[in-house]
């Protein structure tokens, strides 16, 4: 009796950090700055605002979009939802993971890209989809993901400039196809 | 108060008693899993079924979270929930087999084939530990990680952490990793041994000597 409405008030408690916020959006916020959660991060966190370091783990490691790894500057996310799937998903995530080297879920070695799957981005009707960096690319083929990645790289080429050739460099070296692509830009 | 219909019976039981607690305080059983007076409900195992609603408008709902309501008609026997929870205890059979509490338990419901693919795991998520150690030790040292199939129990960073104090009480409470049933069979998964026992007491008193439930038949059948 007492018991049920104990838990209720500690369910609110456990995601609610002491000064109202949700344990998500404060989260959130930490992934914002560091770009994937790091562990010093909040172990400090649940001292400071007297949270339980097990049930941020617990919310970290439940919600897709917040990593414990670091992640990659350039973050791609592919859809494989339903949809997405039967209107050729598989092929187009196959290529972005041949032309950046990466496979789903990992983070290339020079910490530029990561490849990231997720089940049904709720636009279905513009399947397959491609999110670049928060952009949403819809109606995606295997040949058109190269065609955007040479759009896209090319507006990132702007943020880092340095690093950006040094990926060509060494794609190149590697002999992949994305760095053909980009090699083509840059001349 | 509040009056409300078990097993066709009028009772009445103050506000916020959950149904497990009126139906127990009324001499029913019902089993239970993920359950203990001293941790609060959660709502895992399902195994504490009832049926509520006026037959045909009826459905299923776990009694131990359920609060008793005026009016209220429960069945804590009705077929569908017999039916349902032989069918809850066969999964958990499958699940964990050589967990003496379950083994028990499908003696006692007489649950005695397992259909489905065994998987020999040492966890049912009941979390019976985490709550242990939140609300008795008021740790949070261990807790849900991941979700899905991927679900399991561990601590932050899946480390020693700081503030376990390896009090155990995690371990004691387990209803499917400590106590071992050494009986399931290979082939069929499970044990039934209990329920194959006659008490000896019977033959050499002509009385029951305990009122252990299932009989351990002095603890002779286990031996085997
Ligand atoms: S399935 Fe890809 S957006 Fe819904
Ligand atoms: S005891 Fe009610 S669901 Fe487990």
């Amino acid at each position: 009796m007492a018991l049920l409405e104990k838990q209720m008030q500690v369910d609110q408690e456990n995601f609610t950090t002491r000064n109202g916020q949700s344990l998500v959006a404060l989260l959130q916020e930490v992934q914002e700055q560091y770009n994937y959660l790091p562990e010093e991060v909040l172990r400090e966190l649940a001292c400071a605002r007297g949270l339980s370091l097990m049930e941020m783990y617990s919310v970290a490691t439940f919600y897709k979009s917040f990593s414990l790894q670091p992640r990659g500057r350039h973050k791609i996310v592919t859809c494989t939802g339903t949809a997405c799937h039967v209107r050729g998903s598989e092929k187009v995530t196959e290529e972005v993971s041949r032309m950046l080297g990466v496979k789903p879920g990992g983070t290339s070695e020079d910490g530029e890209y990561s490849l990231e799957s997720v089940n049904c981005l709720g636009a279905c009707a513009l399947a397959p989809l491609v999110v670049v960096d928060g952009e949403y690319h819809g109606n995606m083929t295997a040949a058109r993901v190269a065609a955007l990645f040479r759009e896209q790289l090319k507006k990132m080429k702007g943020q880092s400039a340095e690093s950006f050739d040094k990926v060509i460099e060494e794609k190149a070296i590697a002999g992949c196809s994305c760095a053909r692509l980009l090699a083509g830009e840059k001349n | 108060m509040i009056n409300f219909m078990l097993n066709g019976l009028d009772v009445a039981v103050e506000k916020g008693t959950t149904l497990l607690e009126a139906a127990r305080f009324y001499g029913i059983e019902i089993p239970t899993l993920c359950h203990n007076e001293g941790l609060s409900p959660y709502g895992a195992c399902r195994l504490c079924l009832v049926e509520i609603g006026e037959p045909g408008k009826s459905r299923l709902v776990t009694s131990c979270t359920y609060p008793a309501q005026e009016g209220l008609q429960v069945r804590t026997h009705s077929e569908r929930v017999v039916k349902t929870r032989k069918v809850i205890i066969e999964l958990y059979l499958a699940t964990c087999p050589s967990s003496k509490t379950i083994q028990d338990l499908a003696s006692r419901y007489h649950v005695t084939r397992v259909r489905f693919r065994r998987k020999h795991d040492d966890c049912i998520l009941c979390g019976l530990c985490i709550r242990y150690c939140n609300e008795q030790m008021q740790g949070k040292a261990i807790g849900f990680v991941n979700r899905g199939v991927e679900r399991r129990i561990t601590t932050p960073f899946n480390r020693k952490f700081e503030e376990c104090r390896l009090c155990g009480g995690c371990i004691y409470i387990c209803p499917a990793c400590q106590a071992r049933c050494q009986g399931p069979q290979e082939g069929s998964g499970v044990c039934n041994a209990c329920l194959n026992l006659s008490p000896p007491c019977l033959d050499h008193f002509g009385d029951a000597m305990c009122y252990m439930d299932p009989c351990v038949a002095c603890e002779q059948g286990r031996k085997g």
